[in-house]
């Protein structure tokens, strides 16, 4: 009872003393040392501002943490039995405090609707911020539905340019246990296991799936979008530089999901075309023997007789026959 | 307080037993008798007869003829095994009877150890029943951590094949779900709610002790997965992955089914006690902070868990009538189990926090000496989080393209629910402001908690802002969010609950010095496992792979060895049980903490009927160093002489 109220301002003077100190400090080392090298990395425009979108987060988040660890590591130090702290005092000041409570829900729900806010803005600017948008995304970058609307239609040839000088190129990613496969339905829809884009490009990634649900990440692309099976779940991302990426499926879909990854490229414009003719020129004979380029396609239960899709006839639908019949990605 | 006049104020409780002769056998003492044992019996034969039966009807169906494997013999199998535990521990004996318009005879409680192997309706026998049963689920969910851990020790080389690891996954995240809806609710929320609220009794005692023994019986139903093959599914069991998998798809959605209906009694039961049984006096506003995070908890239990019965129910049907609720080809959706299961799953997130919250708010004014801060404010925050979980669930869905446009609301109401979360630090800093801190265990595993779950929180922060949800969604990130959240949020809670109440339940205190030495390897080694893997997630790694890229098996192997230390704390803590229950007992005091909690001011050991006269609550239980404190009841004078004999019929 001998030292209270006067030694109150104290203690909170000090602890916010130190937090102030921690936290720049805290958030000044981060944004410059670490910032710069947060994943996924700067490969694409969505990767760089989902990275920016991270980096803020944690400026704000360092000093929350570092305001309750400062003040829970000054009441073990100096309120503790042991370190004879000040004795206890109850009653109904101890019980509430309007203006901490008060301070307290403002500042936890103000930064909570500027984050919410925040987000929302980073979502809506950058077209999805390159997660899955369904199969009618809202957020598109400019010039992507009109590409769509040419590859499904077999109506563009290439790496499309769009009215506006955008250039768009859609490519499908097909999940199916356990691997992606890929088709370019701008170069006459061949299908292939290599992932090759175009650097400066907008590409529109057709997700979908064969049997169960995958999810496509493309990790330094910064795009992750589930491979459901029936649905073309889309996603945007616009390439920048050159440079190499990992696909990996980050949704279990079996027992080789561990094993389901591969790598992709960006490549220049030029390299790309080059890339892209040429493999549609040496597949030409197994795209002749593919179903027609379609943003989704009829899964096949006993895909393992099958082969990759329906041969035409019906199948009956078995809950036991698929279980474990077929091969990792190789 | 209207309620009190129906109560008695006086039992029977030293009224002679009825002789052998008029006790019907099921209850007699010995070994003739409905325990545990009978219990087996039952689920064995009800398993084979099922199994049996599942053959007769189904066998000659081509589709099952032709595939070695018969899912409707499987589910009957374990319908026929739940139905037999449960009829051999007799706890269908009451409903049966009243059904064919029998009186049934009234439960004798039997006396001695062998109580806690039957069917007991006493809370008290319940709520250490529920200790030992958590206990199993999480040692044996620990288990395949560990074996989870091995496996990635090294990124090429492989202890288990690619199936057996995912199965050991999905047995690990399932059964550890399973346990974490239950793991203070059950043991503790049983056990201490009446005596928090100056009761006697729970309102539904059949109820309460059928959540016990359906819980125990959905621990074998997860466990048959085993023998039929597993499941590769993890704890979410996608579908349409659920409906290529064989018949261990079978014990998951049957086990979540069963588990589901323990948990729709368990929160029902406590919700209906809470609301009905408070003693005179116990106005809202004076009921123990624990108590509200247990009504939140409960609530969510009620109202969730059918959504998670369904879902499993139309997974079974799927599977074994050929029903195509989830079945794309058909008409049905996998879209819809994935919608179904979260709309259960988010709920179950809170009921897994919420209890966590109240006991570390209802032991911090006990070691801090000092009155509960803003206790209306951690009340409502309580009630705020269980309602606005109700609203979040497609947060685990935004990369899915289910419902894309709805993104940012969901991106909302999620980043708006931490702000009653919040309200757990607002609460415990206030409450330690210039306090004379003790700290004893269960301060120490309490303010462990506070580091950890804000860890957890503000991770979670970081899932829920879409863009950076596309890089951290399924992957290390989460996992790590969530064990920060459920292990080091629910686990220390649970951990902090036992040290603290296990004397009073008991009768004995846990040693301290093992105590210490588990406390602090559980704290520093679950940081260190699971931290690293925030990093883990950032660069790159899935959950659930058996193999993952070899720059990363630094860390990855940082994380195991830390695991399996994490793992060795858990030893050293059944250790201090063993030790403090049975090698070298120390009898506790009857109020070791000096908390002026309703529940320490009874005797211990616990009397049969708790409070001898129901107290008149008079004011809230956090009057710490205040002068002229209120008297928190009044508990009457001596106990009268039992006269009134009707008091002690039983519950309905
Ligand atoms: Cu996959």
């Amino acid at each position: 009872m001998a030292n209270t109220s006067s030694n109150s301002p104290r203690d909170l003077r000090k602890m916010s003393g130190i937090w102030v100190v921690l936290s720049v400090a805290a958030d000044l080392l981060f944004w410059f040392l670490v910032g710069p090298h947060v994943p996924p990395g700067r490969l694409t425009e969505t990767a760089k501002n989902n990275q920016m979108d991270f980096n803020i987060l944690m400026v704000i988040a360092l000093p929350v943490l570092i305001g309750v660890w400062v003040y829970m590591g000054y009441s073990i130090t100096h309120w503790s039995a042991k370190r004879n702290g000040p004795e206890s005092v109850g009653g109904a000041a101890a019980r509430s405090n309007r203006k901490a409570q008060v301070l307290w829900i403002s500042i936890t729900s103000f930064v909570v609707l500027f984050l919410a806010a925040f987000g929302t803005w980073a979502l809506i600017v950058d077209h999805g911020s390159g997660g899955g948008e369904g199969p009618n995304p809202v957020w598109m970058p400019a010039g992507a539905a009109q590409a769509e609307t040419a590859a499904l239609n077999g109506t563009g040839t290439g790496i499309l340019s769009e009215p506006g000088g955008e250039k768009v190129l859609p490519v499908q990613v097909i999940g199916q246990q356990w691997k992606f496969t890929y088709r370019y339905p701008t170069f006459g829809g061949f299908e292939t296991s290599q992932l090759v884009l175009p650097a400066n490009t907008t590409i529109a990634f057709n997700v979908t799936s064969l049997d169960v649900i995958h999810s496509f990440w493309a990790y330094q692309l910064s795009v992750k979008a589930d491979a459901n099976p029936g649905v073309n779940n889309v996603a945007f991302t616009e390439t920048k530089g050159t440079g190499n990426f990992t696909v990996r499926c980050s949704e279990l879909c079996g027992l080789w999901h561990g094993a389901m990854f591969n790598y992709g490229s960006v490549v220049s414009p030029s390299a790309f075309t080059q890339w892209a003719t040429s493999t549609e020129a040496a597949n030409a004979a197994n795209t002749k023997n593919l179903p027609p380029f379609a943003w989704t396609y009829t899964p096949d239960a006993n895909g393992a007789a099958g082969g990759y899709y329906p041969d035409g006839t019906v199948t009956p639908y078995s809950t036991v026959e698929t279980y474990g019949a077929k091969q990792p990605a190789s | 307080m209207t309620i009190s006049a129906e109560r008695p104020t006086a039992v029977a409780s030293s009224a002679t037993p009825p002789t052998a002769s008029g006790i019907p056998w099921t209850q007699r003492p010995g070994w003739m008798s409905q325990h545990l044992g009978t219990a087996i019996v039952g689920g064995f034969l009800g398993y084979i007869l099922g199994h049996w039966f599942g053959n007769y009807i189904s066998s000659s169906y081509p589709w099952i003829a032709n595939s070695g494997q018969n899912p409707i013999a499987v589910t009957l199998a374990l319908l026929g095994m739940v139905l037999g535990w449960l009829v051999g521990i007799g706890a269908l004996n009451y409903p049966l009877a009243k059904i064919v318009g029998k009186e049934p005879p009234a439960e004798v409680e039997v006396e001695g150890w062998s109580k806690y192997f039957r069917y007991s309706t006493n809370h008290k026998v319940v709520g250490l029943q529920y200790v030992v049963g958590v206990i199993l689920f999480m040692f044996t969910g620990g288990l395949l951590a560990m074996a989870i851990r091995t496996e990635l020790l090294n990124p090429t080389t492989h202890v288990f094949g690619p199936g057996t690891y995912i199965e050991i996954v999905s047995e690990h995240g399932t059964i550890m779900m399973m346990m974490a809806t239950s793991i203070i609710v059950g043991p503790l929320g049983n056990y201490l709610v009446p005596l928090m609220i100056g009761s006697r009794q729970m309102a539904f005692p059949r109820i309460e002790a059928f959540s016990f023994w359906i819980f125990m019986a959905g621990y074998m139903v997860i466990f048959s997965a085993l023998p039929y093959g597993g499941f590769n599914t993890g704890w979410t069991g996608y579908a349409p992955l659920q409906t290529q998998n064989g018949p261990g798809m079978i014990s998951y959605l049957f086990g979540f089914a069963v588990i589901g209906l323990g948990m729709m009694a368990a929160g029902f039961n406590i919700a209906v006690s809470i609301i009905n049984y408070r003693a005179p006096g116990m106005t809202w506003s004076r009921v123990p902070i624990f108590v509200w995070s247990i009504l939140a908890t409960a609530s969510l239990l009620t109202l969730a868990t059918p959504v998670l019965f369904s879902a499993g129910l139309f997974g079974i049907l799927d599977k074994t009538v050929q029903t195509a609720f989830y079945v794309d080809e058909h008409g049905g959706s996998s879209y819809l189990w994935q919608n179904l299961f979260w709309f259960f799953g988010h709920p179950e997130v809170y009921i897994m926090a919420l209890p966590g919250f109240g006991i570390v708010a209802e032991i911090l004014p006990v070691f801090t000496r000092k009155p509960l801060f803003a206790y209306k404010v951690a009340a409502s925050g309580m009630i705020g989080v269980a309602l606005l979980s109700f609203f979040v669930w497609q947060h685990h869905l935004f990369q899915s393209g289910i419902n894309p446009d709805m993104r940012p609301l969901f991106m909302l109401t999620t980043e708006l629910i931490s702000i009653p979360t919040g309200f757990i630090f607002l609460v415990g800093m206030g409450t330690l402001y210039r306090a004379k801190i003790r700290f004893e265990i269960p301060m120490l595993f309490a303010m462990a908690l506070f580091f950890n779950f804000l860890i957890g929180g503000v991770t979670g922060v970081f899932l829920s802002d879409v863009p950076v949800n596309v890089t951290v969604h399924g992957g290390f990130f989460v996992l790590s969010h969530f064990h920060y959240t459920i292990m080091g949020g629910l686990l220390f809670a649970f951990m902090a609950g036992l040290y603290y109440w296990l004397p009073k339940m008991t009768g004995m205190m846990m040693n301290k010095k093992i105590g210490l030495v588990h406390f602090w390897m559980m704290f520093v080694f679950f940081n260190l496992t699971f931290f690293p893997m925030f990093i883990i997630g950032l660069l790159g790694q899935p959950r659930r792979v058996f193999t993952y890229a070899s720059n990363l098996q630094g860390l990855n192997d940082f994380s195991s060895i830390s695991a399996f230390l994490l793992g060795i704390s858990f030893i050293v803590f059944a250790w201090n049980l063993v030790y403090s229950m049975w090698i070298s007992p120390q009898k506790a005091p009857a109020n070791p903490w000096e908390s002026l909690g309703l529940e320490w001011q009874t005797a211990t050991p616990v009397p049969a009927h708790n409070f001898d006269r129901i107290p008149v609550i008079m004011t809230d239980p956090y009057h710490y160093s205040e002068v002229n404190a209120p008297a928190l009841a009044d508990f009457g004078g001596p106990a009268p002489v039992a006269s009134d004999t009707s008091s002690t019929s039983n519950p309905a």
